[in-house]
């Protein structure tokens, strides 16, 4: 219980929700990340760790760095993990459909 | 918002199925995905290759607003119009890996129809990765949704 208050406090911070959507699309480096941002390098490292302590964020060692990514099932307790991809697809078909329709009028 | 596709994607399997009701008659459904100028229209790509026949190949070639070039390709296995498309469908140049793809359409009433798209992938792992990808296309949505989520906190 108490842990999943800790996910919600997490991302009430802007930063921390940046970072989550910066790692989203693949695995950065705290460096990488950090570049992505005006704050100074130590702040953006304690946003990572209180990412990682509270399991949304994994790090992995890849050689000498260590790489931060997304740990899916958790972000599933945050969001519906499919909606965006259902979206997607909703939006896709949408077009299919007007497309078609007008088609058919132009018949 | 009516809630007209749905995604079912039981937790643990290599598949999902995506359905969705049109409000369209069968015959234009499945144009949509035959014709190649209509396929461009709504899928938003370039048609380089559909061979609409058994052992036909199809390939597709999507620009981003940078400029970057995507291109997909695959296999297809059985075209029977109106009824069903079974093909392969892979990402160029990703380490997604090649798709299975069972499409299956179906007239309801004169002016609806139906398609049933059901996808296989290699593992678990592979069919997760896609649809965290998809997360990330939508990542301004999944943002708005985490911000509410933190708004309804409050």
């Amino acid at each position: 219980m108490n842990l999943r208050r800790d996910i919600f406090q997490a991302i009430a911070d802007p930063t921390r929700r940046a970072i989550l959507l910066l790692v989203a699309s693949q695995s950065m480096t705290a460096g990488a990340i950090a570049a992505n941002f005006d704050t100074a390098r130590p702040t953006v490292s304690k946003h990572l760790q209180i990412l990682i302590e509270c399991d949304l964020l994994e790090q992995e060692q890849n050689g000498r760095e260590i790489y931060y990514h997304l740990n899916p099932e958790k972000i599933k307790e945050l969001v519906d993990f499919i909606e965006p991809f259902r979206k997607l697809w909703d939006d896709r078909f949408n077009k299919l459909e007007e497309v078609m329709k007008k088609y058919q009028t132009k018949d | 918002m009516e809630r007209k596709t749905k995604i079912d994607a039981v937790d643990g399997r290599q598949e999902l199925v995506i359905t969705r009701e049109f409000d369209l008659p069968l015959e234009l459904l499945f144009k949509a995905y035959a014709e190649p100028e209509i396929v461009e229209q709504w899928m938003g790509t370039k048609v380089l290759k559909l061979e609409n026949k058994q052992h036909g190949g199809w390939q597709f070639e999507t620009t981003d607003p940078k400029g970057n070039k995507y291109g997909f390709n695959g296999v297809i296995h059985e075209f029977s119009p109106n009824r069903k498309i079974t093909r392969t469908f892979e990402m160029e140049n990703t380490p997604f890996g090649v798709q299975l793809e069972f499409l299956e359409f179906e007239g309801l009433t004169e002016g609806t129809s139906k398609l049933n798209m059901h996808v296989i992938y290699r593992s678990a792992a592979a069919r997760d990765q896609m649809l965290q990808m998809g997360m990330t296309q939508g990542v301004n949505m999944a943002h708005d949704r985490l911000q509410r989520i933190v708004e309804a906190l409050k």
